[in-house]
């Protein structure tokens, strides 16, 4: 598939960016409207078919860069100053027609949800060729049969026929790479990755990151490729930059970064989730007890559930772990009876709990609390965080005016952020804050278990670790148990005591931490252990190379 | 049976139940209503036997369950029973002035629904700027407008003034196509300017509301232009609203077109309908009443349908 042509294109610089400036407005409610800089002096070179991996949390302008390379802002954002140089020729000046002839055509790109970024209303081959046609790249028939072949290149099952598909017929890894075969169908000098494999299970990951590095090395192609996983860009990349709002941090080759970072945020970044959990030792009596449940959605036709049981010490941790659709969130649901099982049981605190959410009693509900993946739609956007702590303490306790107050402020306390955010409203906080007054919400109902659904996966790795830090603090203190659902091995091992690994809607392995995590593995378990990105480079191919099983996503 | 087709199914079946509802509901309004049948053919001045004697033949005497199935069934078959004022049969005489009335919405339809949707694209094209104020100003102003008022006007300047085309429209049986045509300019403008603004209004709002999508930005990605984007990747994912609006502005076309048929002394089922009401000819309203149930549930249906048929969900299950 590479291309006749990509070892005959001239060596030397393809893009330039010379002293970046964007900037946006914002209308904070209640303000008047602002002008802030989100990208403020950066500057970068990249050379042709080479790999530079820009790195940084939410909000340090990795998007926003990537995107000026094909002088796009997103959502009202806008290139105030500087130079974007792609061929020699600088691309802020050509205006919107000078701008459309090479999207598509010189600079493609990949987005980070490639299901929310196909049309659902087209075919899949339409969508692939649609820009090779459109800058007279190839004709139609031509570019199908380039598209097929990149298809097959990429590892995408039936590639004479899977362009026949509607977006929906495919699964979430395949589509990523169907959306990698777009931005390659017509031969592009540069590929901007936007956080291609964030939102994938880490078995389906490891696929979609080997496609894809094979393919720029097959194509020539040059990439930017943006994500916050620095061990997932250590495996693409050339060069790594580490940014920070919207400025430059350090940028260097990827060995240097991660071996010998210079900077002390790189240095944080690189040593990110090395929390210490010392293990505990279940006790005698379960404070949860799942027995033989199975459950099905849809009138029973299909068990989602299995026979799963499992049990959770007063106090203690069980994270459930496994790919998306293997039954970890909807045995939360099975727990707090949102889906009755259709058989076995669920023994609560020595008492068994009825199966229907509308049976339980008010201390059924108030003892066995949730926070979400999602904490920013888990709030009302229109009551302030005192309000949204304060409701569980009304409803629960009774409490009213002073007496809540000063529980309100004790909690914020506990979740380390202070009175000052009485009156503030969700949309006022980050990601992290919003996630730490969910916490404190599902704490002032004084529960004995609390169930968190993929509750770090949004957040960014340093942010996830102080809230991996606060919820086991807050353990200590409350003795509260936790049933923590997470697909990330990472934060299994900095906070679980016990573990069940979940494939399929069965509990595969199950037991104390230090035991699941020890050889010998069963296959799913291996699977889904070695497809941990690590921080070194040429992992990706060891891994690929010593794997026993396929994703169950493939 | 694919998942597609028993939805389908599943609506006609529910419309023909919802139109048998509808039906007990005429019947049994017009029972409410006061006033005696035989009473008004026979005049204040007929005597108790006269009376008596009508109220048998007309069957009037039996109970109402069994009047709501002999007019059912009449309908059924095709009798949609007589007239009280003329003793017509009403079928016949209806017929040719729902044609009317149908010929009449359908050149509005023609004209407005491809104008309708055109601005819209155009309104999301230029969003916000003069062209998008220009646009909605015009369809809100010609909305705002009563019909009536709209109607006077065209009629006062376009007809009397100018004298391009007739006051009156006139039609008839064995009209050539062109006279009708010119005969039904007026009233069709003025259909056309009442039901422009809700259709492209929905247009804009439902084309804006996909335009928010991640897609839209692949597009823009792919240096596709501007009207291209909204046409080929924004307009696919806005069918579903856009057709419902278009479908209940095709009902009004068929069932509000009273009063500009009354301006216009134009021979449709409106002018026909206000005729005999004013008469209370009870067998009359019901049958027209029903008719326009039906042309309402059948244009919802049909909503219904396009919107199933396009999602591609429906149409490709995995």
């Amino acid at each position: 598939m590479a291309k006749a042509s990509a070892s005959a294109k001239p060596s030397g610089k393809l893009l330039e960016i010379r002293d970046l400036k964007i900037e946006a407005t914002v209308y904070p409610p209640g303000e008047a409207p602002r002008d802030i800089v989100i990208v403020d002096g950066v500057s970068l070179t990249l050379e042709r078919g080479k790999v530079l991996g820009l790195i940084g949390e939410s909000g340090a302008g990795k998007s926003t860069i990537g995107l000026s390379a094909m002088g796009y802002g997103r959502g009202g954002v806008r290139i105030t100053g500087g130079e974007v140089l792609i061929n020699g020729r600088d691309i802020l000046k050509g205006g919107i027609g000078g701008l459309r002839k090479l999207r598509g055509k010189e600079v493609c790109y990949v987005a980070q949800s490639a299901a929310a970024a196909f049309n659902p209303a087209h075919k899949l081959m339409d969508q692939v060729v649609e820009a090779a046609m459109l800058h007279g790249v190839a004709n139609r028939a031509e570019a199908e049969r380039r598209a097929v072949a990149l298809f097959r290149k990429l590892s995408l099952p039936n590639p004479e026929v899977i362009g026949r598909r509607y977006p929906h017929q495919v699964s979430g890894g395949q589509l990523q790479r169907v959306m990698t075969a777009m931005a390659l169908c017509s031969e592009p000098d540069l590929i901007v990755f936007d956080e291609p494999t964030t939102a994938l299970d880490v078995t389906t990951q490891i696929d979609v990151l080997a496609a894809i590095k094979d393919a720029i090395r097959d194509t020539g192609v040059a990439a930017l490729y943006i994500t916050h996983d620095l061990a997932v860009v250590a495996q693409v990349s050339d060069e790594i930059m580490v940014l920070r709002h919207g400025k430059l941090v350090e940028w260097g080759g990827t060995q240097q970064i991660i071996r010998e970072p210079r900077q002390e945020y790189t240095n944080q970044l690189v040593s990110v989730h090395r929390i210490e959990h010392q293990e505990k030792m279940p006790g005698k009596e379960p404070l949860l007890s799942v027995a033989n449940v199975t459950a099905a959605y849809g009138g029973g036709m299909v068990d989602v559930l299995k026979n799963v049981s499992v049990d959770i010490h007063p106090g203690q941790t069980l994270a459930v772990v496994g790919e998306s659709g293997s039954g970890k969130s909807t045995l939360a649901r099975a727990i707090t009876g949102l889906l009755p099982p259709r058989e076995g049981s669920i023994t609560f605190d020595g008492r068994t709990l009825p199966a229907k959410l509308a049976n339980r009693s008010k201390d059924d509900l108030r003892e066995l609390q949730m926070i979400y993946q999602m904490a920013d739609v888990a709030m009302n956007p229109r009551q302030t965080v005192g309000t949204i702590i304060g409701r569980p303490l009304e409803f629960y306790f009774g409490m009213r005016g002073a007496e809540r107050d000063r529980r309100v402020a004790e909690l914020l306390e506990e979740i380390e952020m202070g009175k000052g955010f009485l009156d503030r409203y969700p949309a006022e906080l980050s990601g992290g804050q919003k996630q730490r007054v969910c916490i404190a919400r599902a704490l002032a109902a004084k529960p004995k278990l609390i169930i968190c659904d993929e509750v770090t996966s949004a957040l960014d790795p340093l942010v996830a670790n102080g809230i991996l830090k606060l919820l086991l603090n807050l353990q200590a203190v409350e003795n509260v148990a936790y049933l923590f659902i997470t697909h990330d091995i990472a934060t299994v091992r900095a906070i679980a005591d016990s573990i069940a690994v979940m494939y399929r809607g069965a509990v595969v392995r199950y037991g104390p931490k230090s035991q699941v995590l020890t050889p010998p593995f069963d296959d799913y378990t291996d699977l889904l252990l070695s497809s941990v990105p690590e921080m070194e480079v040429g992992w990706l191919e060891k891994a690929i190379a010593g794997r026993r099983m396929e994703a169950a996503g493939n | 049976m694919s998942p597609i087709l028993t939805l389908i199914a599943q609506r006609i079946a529910l419309g023909v139940l919802l139109l048998f509802a509808v039906s007990v509901l005429i019947f049994a309004g017009t029972q409410i209503l006061p006033g005696d049948v035989a009473q008004s053919i026979l005049g204040q001045s007929a005597t108790p036997e006269a009376l008596a004697n009508l109220r048998k033949e007309l069957g009037l005497n039996d109970p109402a369950i069994v009047r709501y199935f002999s007019w059912l069934g009449g309908v059924l078959t095709g009798d949609l029973g007589t007239a009280l004022t003329t003793r017509q049969p009403i079928a016949s005489t209806l017929m040719p002035r729902l044609w009317n009335t149908l010929f009449l919405a359908f050149w509005a339809a023609i004209v407005s629904v491809p104008l309708a949707v055109m601005l819209g694209l155009l309104a999301v094209r230029y969003r916000n700027g003069p062209i998008d104020k220009a646009i909605s100003g015009f369809a809100l102003a010609s909305t705002s407008l009563p019909e009536f008022f709209i109607g006077y006007l065209l009629i006062f300047f376009v007809a009397v003034k100018m004298q391009w085309f007739p006051s009156i429209s006139t039609v008839y049986g064995g009209m050539p196509l062109a006279d009708k045509l010119n005969a039904i300019v007026l009233p069709a403008t003025v259909l056309v300017l009442v039901v422009l603004a809700h259709m492209m209004r929905m247009t804009r709002a439902a084309i804006l509301n996909v335009m928010q999508s991640a897609y839209i930005e692949t597009a823009e990605l792919k240096g596709l232009s501007s009207f291209d984007i909204i046409r080929k990747h924004a307009f696919p994912n806005a069918i579903a609203p856009i057709v419902n609006v278009i479908m209940l502005n095709l009902a009004f076309l068929i069932v509000g077109v009273v009063v500009v048929e009354v301006i216009f002394v134009y021979p449709g089922m409106g002018q026909y309908l206000v005729d005999h009401v004013s008469k209370r000819d009870v067998p009359v309203v019901q049958a027209v009443g029903l008719i326009f149930a039906a042309v309402y549930i059948g244009l919802n249906i049909i909503a219904d349908i396009a919107a199933i048929l396009a999602n591609p969900r429906l149409r490709h299950p995995k």
